[in-house]
């Protein structure tokens, strides 16, 4: 007997029972399909949140007014202004600070030929755009001698970009904010999402000085909405906060036992709350994932169990005919392999084919890693190759005569 | 009683000595039930022998054939084979005696379904080794022998139950064992058809020399065979030279 001819046998015994090796592969198809699907959606949502954590900037505090409330903080609290500044401007003095960013905001009617336009107006100052590492699509940003001279420049979102000007290249036009003529200089990298959901590519970004004396106004003249605050390393950022409250305190004489008037995030640790919760995500689709697996792995082991127990009389009238024990255990061991490369093959285009869909409709990014493929196939055809060769086996070890008489 | 007066040529192919056969079941206690199906079987069956073997049902006849068809083991005694004694022998060296030296035919036909007739009567050629289409080409000519040339492609299920045994039995020829084993092969099949099967045995017997051991429960099936064993409550009770 030699090994092409056991192979020839196992794959007619295939083609033979179509309905049989069928349903055997459907359980390794979704067993492997779901599997790869769920992985995939966990996997992309990780990533996608560390791409949004990564474009953040790095060792950030955000210092808004108002004490802490226990619901987080928001930036809603329009009463309260009591971060000016000149507050940035000094705690960027500090040695554990690297810079400060302040930030006054706004909605705004822009205009551009006859498109209309409304969004938000970001005023700040030139360093915010490296602080909150935001690259340039085109342009440059507005620079430092801007801010002082009030200058009406201005850096757009490249959402707003494309919904005001088109497809035009807006370096160098002049559109108009709430009716006055600002120079465009440059044009923002896209960046999505913010944790929160909201789109951060719809605004404009002009200098904090013209947008306090010219677009939104101010009722408390200096306050800001909110600042950036860069620590100088990961290190010593509890340092760095400790310095940013003591000096706030002090700047906005605050007695000893009272409440502070403003609250510093540290956002490292929001983006470390926003990796847990994509980690819990992954680790409960893959747990879904694991019972799709077991629940497809029972499937296949049912299904071989009962073909190969069906087949004990086939195995005997092979006996009977002079087949040895290896030449029966190798057909059903290939008819097994072959039904699990299989089935595992077209679980993988099918999940790859399922996940490409998600993203598509879902708009959401899928992740396709050789490591979940790898635990999908290897885990489903080792247990289709198991019980479809231990049984098997069982039965090549019985005496032809019993084999035969199987019912 | 056994009869050892018969002498056959000095050439056994098959030799049982002093054979026992018992089946241990379970009763509904849990308790081991020994019964003992086969007593103290002497036999002596020679080179190009045709014999017949029959008995009441129930009295070993199936249990005597598995034996000499190497399918099942002895409870004790020994079973000489061409001179070699079936107990030493591994199981794949049995696999290869039922593949090469014996030729067996059942009842029920036990061809392997969903496979066509050239396909189940090639089978034993590819576990001997030898290729697909050299194996085709044999199952085809003696397909043709057996007159079933027609009917190659046909599957088991898509055959008459004379057409089926006559693909078993080019089955069981396609080696050229030197020996056939064939349990009730007519038992399903009416009496002309019946007749051809027997026939095509005598033929196989007397042109090719090949050894056939034969059981039926019919008078009439019995007599194309030289030798008759009668088999009673697992004993044999008569072994003679067929008269007819
Ligand atoms: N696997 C087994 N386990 C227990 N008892 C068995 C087994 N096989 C056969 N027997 C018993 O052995 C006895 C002989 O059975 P066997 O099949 O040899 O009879 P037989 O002469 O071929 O009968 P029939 O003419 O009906 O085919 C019967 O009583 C049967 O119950
Ligand atoms: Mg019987």
């Amino acid at each position: 007997m030699n090994l092409l001819a056991i192979f020839g046998e196992a794959l007619r015994a295939l083609r033979q029972n179509r309905l049989r090796t069928g349903l055997t592969m459907l359980g390794m198809i979704i067993g492997v399909a779901a599997v790869v699907l769920m992985l995939s959606i966990g996997q992309g949502a990780r990533t996608k949140i560390n791409e949004t954590i990564a474009a953040m900037g790095s060792n950030l505090f955000i210092v808004v007014p108002g004490a802490t409330s226990s619901g987080g903080f928001s930036f809603g609290s329009g009463s309260v202004r009591t971060l000016t500044i000149n507050d940035a401007y000094t705690i960027a003095e500090l040695p554990s600070i690297k810079t400060t960013a302040p930030v006054v905001t706004g909605t705004a009617q822009l205009s551009y030929a006859a498109k209309n336009w409304s969004t938000i107006v970001t005023g700040t100052t030139a360093n915010y755009f490296d602080v909150s590492n935001w690259k340039m699509e085109a342009g440059t940003t507005f620079t430092e001698s801007d801010v002082r001279s009030a200058a009406r420049v201005v850096v757009l979102g490249s959402v707003t970009a494309k919904n005001l000007l088109g497809d035009e290249d807006p370096i160098g036009k002049t559109i108009r904010i709430t009716n006055r003529p600002f120079l465009v200089v440059g044009v923002l990298m896209a960046k999505g999402q913010s944790l929160t959901g909201r789109d951060q590519d719809d605004t404009v970004v002009i200098p904090i000085t013209t947008s306090e004396r010219q677009i939104t106004g101010n009722q408390f003249p200096g306050s800001i909405r909110y600042m950036l605050v860069q620590g100088t390393s990961a290190t010593e950022m509890d340092i760095a906060e400790i310095e940013i409250i003591q000096l706030l305190r002090q700047r906005h004489r605050i007695a000893k036992g009272k409440e502070n008037d403003f609250t510093v995030r540290n956002l490292t640790a929001v983006a470390d709350v926003a990796t847990d919760a994509a980690k819990v995500m992954s680790i409960v689709l893959g747990a879904i994932a694991s019972v799709s697996l077991l629940v497809g792995g029972i499937g296949i082991m049912n299904i071989m169990l009962v073909s190969v127990t069906e087949r004990t009389r086939e195995i005997g009238i092979r006996m009977a005919i002079g087949a040895n024990q290896r030449a029966i255990l190798t057909q059903f061991l290939l008819e097994a392999m072959m039904i699990c490369i299989m089935g595992g093959l077209i679980g993988l285009l099918l999940g790859i084919g399922g996940a490409w869909l998600v993203s598509q409709f879902a708009d959401m990014l899928i992740v396709i890693t050789l490591g979940m493929v790898a635990l999908a196939f290897l885990f489903a055809s080792a247990v289709g190759i198991f019980f479809g060769f231990y049984p098997a086996r069982k039965a090549a070890s019985l005496k032809p005569v019993d084999a035969l008489r199987y019912e | 009683m056994f009869s050892p007066e018969i002498n056959h040529s000095n050439n056994p192919l098959i030799q049982v000595i002093n054979l026992n056969k018992s089946y241990s079941l379970q009763d509904a206690n849990g308790k081991t039930i020994t019964t003992q199906v086969l007593f103290n079987i002497n036999l002596t069956i020679n080179q190009g022998e045709f014999v017949a073997i029959m008995g009441h049902s129930g009295s070993g006849k199936s249990t005597l054939m598995n034996i000499l068809g190497c399918l099942d083991i002895p409870t004790n005694g020994s079973y000489w084979l061409a001179g070699k004694n079936v107990a030493t022998l591994s199981s794949n060296a049995l696999a290869k005696i039922r593949n090469q030296h014996i030729g067996f035919v059942f009842q029920g036909f036990n061809l392997l379904k969903r496979m066509t007739a050239l396909d189940n009567v090639a089978t034993p050629l590819l576990y001997a080794g030898i290729s697909r289409a050299q194996s085709r080409k044999r199952a085809l000519e003696l397909l043709r022998r057996t007159g079933l040339e027609n009917f190659a492609m046909h599957q088991p299920n898509q055959l008459s139950g004379g057409q089926q045994q006559r693909v078993a039995i080019s089955r069981a020829l396609i080696n050229q064992p030197p020996l056939i084993l064939a349990d009730e092969p007519t038992g399903n099949l009416d009496s002309q058809t019946s007749n051809e099967i027997m026939l095509l045995f005598q033929q196989l017997n007397r042109e090719q020399g090949i050894t056939i051991v034969l059981v039926t429960h019919e008078d009439d099936i019995a007599a194309y065979a030289g030798r008759l064993i009668r088999l009673k409550d697992g004993r044999i009770i008569v072994d003679k030279n067929n008269t007819n």
